[in-house]
């Protein structure tokens, strides 16, 4: 079963064509990387699937619930649909204790609620679940730094918590190991493989063929906006268009 | 707790940690509750000791001390918006003067008791402060900051001319012998030859009884600022103002967590303005001016924004300025330089005059100049450093509760 279903969507930016009549069905629990070269519209998918950005065109249902025509991107989080970004949007000046607290309580209590006079502090589970999955992602020890003192990698897997602790239905993963030295790609690679367990939907952008395709179970190919070609990873490897739209387009 | 844990804990960490850092964790939440209590203590026992403890700096007069109270209330309430949100409104005194005014009509029309007063002017600046801010928080950054104060220096200009009927205009609002004070009428009080007095259930506010309604006020408003700072709420507003594109993508709306802050804020400044009326019951249109906004920014910039002491202090240091530096004239400079030989007296009389008297804008101008210069973050921060420096480095592992950011160096 498709648990989001990308159909006909067109997206220009002035004269320029970000993406073209874009198609994509992503399973259920499914793994679903999205390659290809620079500008080829990828980010700008994801925007309009968070809705950073509104498509001119076409239809995006998630679950059963169209993600256009004005919703807000607080209301699609709270659909279950969470990002994690190219450069890390992280609360910066908090710690990062906090971090990974601020969404667990936008699960909890949904887009507003005000509660200024209960503490944070006797909150028990909600900082119970927060210790949890920051030693998950291996920073529970530096739970009271601030994260503006992170590397970029420790930042993205704290970006990486603050979406699994809202146990999301789909994560969308804008190039999670990018900058990143050899073995924290690994790293990655593992505690994504470890969080796939949990049958949480993901959608990759990614560059590094490695992460691809130690992760995908499908592939999609975007390049100048728009769909050459979908499948398994085994029969992206060797097909030729693919080839061409990396090589033959970067060389001449 | 243990079955979450044991289901997504990975197979590379050590058994024995979660729990560890789980006690660490809930002793180091019982060690930052612990400090609040010790703080509110000990900020109570200084604001209700400042009559004897400020004596020697010539500051220990109710009106004077009155002024500290309700300038730093004000200032509490400000930086529930501008410390923790980072939206600086450019407009709070239009609540304070709204406050006011609602708690001289209380004062006419029903009683010359200072609660229904004090309630009143805070439930109309919540009112007021929910409008604006309604309007106001469509835009974010300088727009925002444009917007309150257009929207402050209408209701400054509205007082004087259109809204005279209400609020008299360039007199000022002020009391007459033949206010209804239905209420006191219904009770049984004469109405005397004189003006009456603002009173609590029959105690005169004016004097030490006005400082220590002042005083206690503000230690409630103060604890009540610690609460929201501690609590989700407060953490959701630091996330607004650390990264509001975040917060949208997490799954919260901004916007009516910003509009209560706003709202809080605004019955601050009420508060602040009722008190102002009750321990002299006039309200007068400048205390609306941009001005007065202005200087509510300065007070909590210069003692520390987004810190729970600092907007007092702020407000407490300019308020002296104000009152003491102002008094002096090139006498006193005299006489305290006169242990100098005379040509040399003379001298420093000289170049210190301009920073006194009518000058001591000069002398709050130069130190707010340093201050933010050197001390971004306010008089907290020098405290802060000089607590540093007496107990080490003061990079122990352990002083680094997450409240530790928004704690003083007491």
């Amino acid at each position: 079963m498709a648990i989001l279903e990308v159909s006909g969507v067109n997206k220009s930016f002035g004269g320029l064509k970000a993406l073209t009549d874009v198609n994509l069905s992503i399973e259920q629990s499914s793994v679903h990387a999205i390659i290809g070269p620079n500008g080829a519209g990828k980010s700008t998918l994801l925007n309009c699937l968070i809705g950073k950005l509104e498509p001119d065109s076409g239809v995006v249902n998630f679950d059963g619930t169209s993600l256009l025509g004005g919703i807000t991107p607080y209301n699609i989080n709270q659909l279950g649909v969470c990002r994690v970004f190219q450069t890390p949007e992280v609360f910066g000046d908090m710690t990062l204790l906090e971090n990974v607290m601020i969404p667990s309580f936008a699960k909890r209590d949904g887009n507003f609620r005000f509660n200024g006079w209960g503490a944070v502090a006797k909150r028990g589970e909600v900082n119970d679940e927060a210790l949890a999955m920051l030693e998950e992602v291996g920073l529970v020890e530096q739970r009271n730094v601030i994260t503006n003192a992170l590397s970029r990698g420790d930042k993205r897997r704290l970006e990486l918590a603050m979406c699994l602790i809202q146990h999301p239905k789909l994560l969308l993963l804008d190039e999670p190991t990018a900058g990143m030295s050899r073995a924290d790609t690994n790293n990655t690679i593992e505690l994504l493989k470890k969080i796939g367990e949990r049958g949480i939907t993901k959608i990759i952008i990614e560059h590094d063929m490695h992460v691809v395709f130690s992760l995908a179970d499908r592939i999609s190919v975007l390049a100048q906006g728009t769909v050459i070609v979908e499948g398994e990873p085994e029969s992206i490897k060797g097909d030729p268009r693919v080839i061409e739209a990396y090589l033959g387009g970067e060389l001449g | 707790m243990s079955q979450n844990l044991g289901k997504i804990r990975s197979p590379l960490d050590m058994e024995p940690l979660a729990i560890e850092v789980h006690d660490v964790e809930s002793a180091s939440r019982s060690r930052s509750a612990r400090n609040d209590l010790i703080l509110i203590c000990v900020f109570s026992a200084v604001v209700l000791a400042s009559p004897w403890l400020l004596a020697p700096f010539g500051a220990a007069y109710p009106d004077l001390l009155q002024r500290f109270c309700i300038f730093g209330i004000f200032a509490i309430g400000f930086n529930i918006m501008f410390g923790l949100t980072g939206y600086l409104s450019f407009g709070h005194a239009a609540f304070l003067g709204i406050g006011s005014y609602a708690a001289v009509w209380s004062f006419k029309l029903l009683t010359m008791n200072v609660i229904p007063a004090v309630m009143f002017g805070v439930l109309c600046a919540g009112l007021f402060s929910a409008l604006i801010g309604y309007v106001c928080l469509r835009r974010a950054g300088i727009y925002f900051s444009i917007l309150t104060l257009a929207f402050a220096q209408m209701s400054y200009n509205l007082a004087y001319s259109v809204l005279t009927p209400i609020t008299n205009g360039e007199t000022g609002l002020q009391l007459t012998l033949n206010d209804s004070r239905v209420l006191d009428a219904a009770s049984g009080i004469d109405p005397t030859s004189s003006l009456p007095v603002t009173n609590l259930f029959g105690m005169k506010m004016s004097g030490y009884p006005g400082f220590y309604l002042c005083a206690i006020v503000l230690i409630i408003s103060f604890y009540i600022s610690i609460r929201i700072f501690r609590s989700p709420f407060g953490m959701m507003l630091r996330g607004i103002k650390t990264n509001q594109n975040r917060m949208s993508y997490t799954g919260i709306n901004t916007r009516p967590y910003l509009l209560a802050a706003f709202v809080v804020s605004g019955m601050y400044a009420g508060l602040a303005g009722s008190l102002m009326a009750v321990t002299d019951p006039l309200a007068g249109a400048e205390r609306m001016q941009w001005t007065a906004s202005g200087e509510v920014v300065l007070m909590t910039i210069l003692g520390g924004a987004g810190t729970l002491l600092g907007p007092v202090l702020g407000a407490g240091v300019i308020k002296y300025f104000e009152n003491i530096f102002s008094s002096f004239n090139a006498q006193t400079l005299h006489s305290a330089f006169s242990f100098l030989p005379d040509g040399l007296a003379e001298f420093m009389v000289t170049i210190t005059h301009p920073f006194v008297g009518e000058g001591w804008h000069l002398t709050l101008g130069v130190l707010f100049m340093l201050i933010v210069i050197f001390l971004p973050g306010g008089l907290m921060e020098g405290a802060q450093r000089i607590g540093n420096m007496f107990s080490g480095s003061g990079g122990k592992s352990e002083a680094e509760s997450p409240a530790e950011q928004t704690k003083p160096a007491e």
